[in-house]
């Protein structure tokens, strides 16, 4: 069991390392194709979307607090507010809405 | 002058967003059945959010290897454009053994920060930013991991959408401004519950590769974007 972490965490490790070592050490010039550069340019946006939905909806455990703290950061979000803030806002209206929501 | 001083300076808000985010990262990586210090190994050999929020997610379900590769590639496959546009800003002291060492810290933030600057880039401020960054996200890690087993579960559970959140903040401000970022953000968060919900056998790491590889794929077909917009992404 522990091995095997051991062993995840490491090939995890390497791949990160070596995705942004290789470029840095090897490559100096620009990439052309303008496929490529479209992909690697969608690819972050697609990547976090992906994750984040429906994740986010499992994230505490329990669905109506995930919906408040989802609302809470989308609008948050949506506002251009900063990354923490709508971190930390999400969380904590999650938290009031487990509190709350019962009491109704 | 780009100095090592400098470079603190620079990476002070960077580590302090970065304590936070790696704090939930912390509770989930325990909650997610590792130990405190797996957690932090995971934190001081990656120092990435996603990829190792992927991770942790893809241990704990027992995930093969390759699995584990081909999630990580994906995810952090962003860094590779970084490391080669931060390569054409570096100076001449950016010889290889500093080239092998500062590339470990190319994150989204230190890219944004290290690509904002008019000089060619030195390896001291590099390792100044990168340092104390590294530093917030090993501490925020270490912290959230051992503190988040004795705070009340209700507080770990709310502390745990943190994360999510700070990806829909990363997302939702460029998806605004550009129909072909909304049309991709729309396009992989159908995706990705559609196969989750079609498709239960598949794992999670996969149904990411293929929800964010066919939206993106989507994207550089439908919406091509002007050269100079791709080149540096942040």
């Amino acid at each position: 069991m522990t091995t095997r972490i051991l062993f995840s965490i490491a090939v995890m490790a390497l791949t990160t390392y070596l995705i942004r070592m290789v470029p840095f050490v090897f490559f100096r010039r620009k990439i052309r194709n303008r496929f490529i550069q479209n992909l690697l340019y969608y690819i972050p946006y697609a990547v976090l979307s992906a994750m984040t939905i429906p994740a986010i909806f499992y994230a505490t455990n329990d669905l109506p607090s995930a919906i408040a703290g989802t609302v809470i950061a989308v609008i948050l979000a949506f506002f251009g507010c900063p990354l923490i803030v709508v971190a930390l806002a999400a969380s904590a209206a999650a938290y009031l809405a487990m509190l709350l929501l019962p009491l109704l | 002058m780009l100095t090592f001083r400098k470079g603190l300076m620079n990476g002070i808000g960077i580590a302090l967003g970065y304590l936070s985010v790696s704090f939930s990262f912390g509770i989930l990586a325990v909650h997610s059945g590792l130990t405190v210090w797996q957690a932090v190994l995971i934190s001081l050999t990656n120092l990435t959010s996603a990829g190792q929020v992927a991770g942790v997610g893809l241990i704990a379900a027992g995930a093969a290897p390759l699995e584990l590769f081909l999630a990580e590639l994906i995810i952090n496959i962003r860094y590779a454009l970084m490391s080669l546009a931060l390569s054409q800003k570096a100076g001449s002291a950016f010889r290889l053994p500093h080239r092998l060492l500062a590339s470990f810290g190319i994150t989204d933030e230190i890219f944004a920060v290290a690509s904002l600057q008019r000089e060619p880039l030195k390896p001291a401020f590099m390792y100044g930013i990168i340092l104390i960054s590294f530093l917030g996200w090993s501490l925020g890690t270490w912290l959230g991991a051992a503190a988040g087993t004795l705070l009340p579960e209700k507080l770990t559970n709310a502390l745990g959408i943190a994360l999510y959140g700070m990806f829909l903040a990363i997302i939702l401000p460029p998806a605004r401004k550009s129909k072909g970022i909304l049309a991709v953000v729309i396009f992989a968060a159908a995706c990705s519950v559609l196969l989750k919900v079609t498709l239960k056998w598949m794992s999670g790491g996969f149904v990411l590769i293929i929800a964010s590889l066919a939206a993106a794929v989507f994207g550089a077909l439908c919406f091509p974007v002007d050269p100079d917009q791709t080149e540096v992404q942040e």
